[in-house]
């Protein structure tokens, strides 16, 4: 295999005096799609901003194609959480995924001859031709992330990074946004990063997982990850693991003991009330 | 016809008015878009209004008009910035703080021109502008703080569109939001200068954001909301002047204020391009659009 895309290595980033992640490791490589499980105050977004080079860590490293993740912010296109446009922004969706390719640069954008092609080409990867010439604005939740989406992918990034982008959408915006990241991530061959309170969503397309609780994380697989063992350690408490068909559920014991009896006795019930 | 009669380009003080004000208009409608977009408004507003302490300062030291709205404008700028612009409770917040310790210098100066000066004209010039009465001498630093406002938006036009469009993505991309937001408020201010040298520190206001305003809701374009804002700005402007001049005849003798004319121009132009909006549905959410993969 390739070398990895993104290499962390016992990473820990203290705010403010706290310790926010303690010893976090993991590779990703082209191709894959690594999601960032946590709940709120896990350290998810932390560690997102460690890997965009905008907070700086005490001690361990995070190399992207083999430099710290400030030196390559080329490489790295970002898909920020909550993305909610004015409706007056004098902006289609073709103008924002063009300052994706050269919203950082100096002077007038004059000179577009082979930026429409990369555009368009965005525009396409996330099926966006259709409202490439409408306000952004004017879009729907679900085709302002594919909007931003194109934006970050116009300067063909090598990893994709995205933040919660599930989060306010509905069921099927979000299952056709988990099936658009599956088909970039392989089409693409790019390393995609994406967080989320809910791994459930993500299952299909999944590659890799990092799991992570109260500023320590579990990598590896799904199956090596959402083992009782290994989360009852991450968590510092006994927890269960639920299957059901293809759905997972994470409990803390007391309550897993009466949900086992449900699912012994075939109860169509852990449906993450989430 | 009546231009000829009235003799309206010959005269002086239009020259020097239309020059200026062209120079107003141009320059406002550039930053206006910006300073929209960012929902900087309110900041915008309080600039103008706190530049009145340096107009006001100017008379009582005797120094060029255009400096002190300027240099005021500035101390005013990176006020706000110092206090903190990020949030935008904040924002407001230290926005309000530093207009209203301005319009206290604002009142001491005023005062003083009045009680020490004998320019009794100085707090309407100052306040509300007289086009007609700008020195020919003030053409050349308008020019020159135009350009500026020209030369700061050129340079930074894609890193500012980013940012206002979304400080997450501008950050991501490596660009300080501190120092776009400060370069920004200083090519506010300059915008400001002029806008209150034409038509007024208070009045400055409906220039800077009133043709943009407008022009954000017709446009899908950065580029095209600029066009309008500049071309709503350049008429109100235009228009003004020449109703101003003109009114001395409909009025047997008593002139208006070009500074009246220029605000009932701009709101009509915002209130047109309301309507204008929401006839054509330009900000009205399309229907939407069906997932590709689902039709299959």
């Amino acid at each position: 295999m390739s070398d990895p895309v993104l290499s962390v290595a016992h990473l820990s980033v203290d705010l403010g005096g706290r310790s926010i992640l303690r010893n976090v490791s993991f590779d990703l490589y082209p191709g894959q799609l690594c999601a960032l499980i946590g709940e709120n105050g896990a350290g998810k977004t932390t560690l997102l901003r460690s890997l965009l080079g905008l907070t700086a860590h005490r001690s361990g490293q995070a190399l992207i194609d083999g430099a710290p993740a400030d030196q390559r912010r080329a490489l790295v296109g970002y898909v920020p959480q909550k993305i909610a446009f004015d409706p007056d922004v004098p902006l289609r969706t073709r103008d924002l995924v063009q300052l994706g390719l050269d919203g950082h640069r100096l002077g007038l954008p004059l000179f577009l001859g082979r930026k429409k092609a990369l555009v368009d080409q965005a525009l396409h990867a996330v099926w966006a031709e259709a409202f490439a010439d409408q306000r952004v604005g004017e879009l729907s939740g679900g085709q302002q992330q594919r909007a931003v989406i194109a934006h970050a992918l116009v300067r063909q990034p090598r990893l994709l990074i995205l933040d919660e982008p599930l989060a306010n959408l509905d069921f099927g915006s979000a299952n056709a946004l988990v099936t658009l990241l599956g088909t970039l991530t392989r089409t693409q061959q790019i390393a995609v990063l994406v967080t989320a309170h809910d791994m459930n969503p993500l299952l299909p397309v999944m590659d890799r997982l990092v799991y992570l609780v109260g500023g320590q994380a579990a990598t590896g697989s799904v199956e090596e990850v959402v083992q009782p063992d290994v989360l009852s350690k991450l968590y510092g408490y006994p927890v269960t693991v639920l299957r059901h068909g293809r759905r997972i559920l994470v409990l803390p014991d007391a309550v897993a003991e009466d949900a086992e009896t449900c699912t012994a006795s075939h109860v169509p019930h852990p449906e993450k009330a989430d | 016809m009546l231009l000829e009669n009235s003799g309206f380009f010959s005269s002086e003080p239009v020259q020097t008015a239309l020059i200026v004000g062209t120079c107003a208009a141009l320059v406002s409608a550039v930053i206006g878009v910006f300073t929209i977009l960012r929902g900087n408004a309110f900041a915008g507003h309080a600039l103008a209004d706190v530049s009145s302490a340096g107009g006001a300062a100017s008379f009582l030291l005797g120094i060029n008009p255009l400096l002190g709205f300027l240099g005021m404008a500035w101390i005013a700028a990176f006020g706000m910035e110092f206090l903190g612009v990020r949030k935008v409770r904040e924002r407001d917040l230290a926005t309000g703080i530093v207009l209203g310790a301005g319009l206290g210098l604002s009142a001491l100066f005023l005062y003083l021109d009045v009680t020490t000066t004998s320019t009794t004209g100085a707090a309407v010039s100052v306040m509300f502008g007289s086009m007609f009465a700008i020195p020919q001498s003030l053409i050349g630093p308008a020019l020159v703080a135009s350009a500026g406002v020209f030369l700061l938006v050129g340079l930074l036009y894609r890193p500012m569109m980013l940012t206002a469009v979304d400080p997450d993505l501008a950050a991501a991309r490596g660009i300080s939001l501190r120092w776009i937001g400060l370069l920004q408020l200083l090519a506010l201010g300059l915008a400001v200068a002029v806008c209150a040298l034409a038509i007024g520190a208070v009045l400055a206001t409906a220039l800077l954001i009133g043709p943009a305003g407008a022009a954000i809701r017709l446009s899908r374009r950065p580029a095209q909301a600029i066009f309008w804002a500049m071309a709503i700005g350049l008429t109100a402007v235009w228009g003004s002047i020449w109703m101003a001049y003109e009114s001395y005849y409909w009025f047997s003798g008593n002139a208006w204020p070009v500074s009246f004319f220029v605000v009932t121009l701009v709101f009509l132009f915002y209130l047109t391009a309301v309507l204008v909006a929401k006839v054509m549905g330009l900000s009205a959410r399309q229907k939407p659009v069906i997932w590709p993969h689902c039709e299959a």
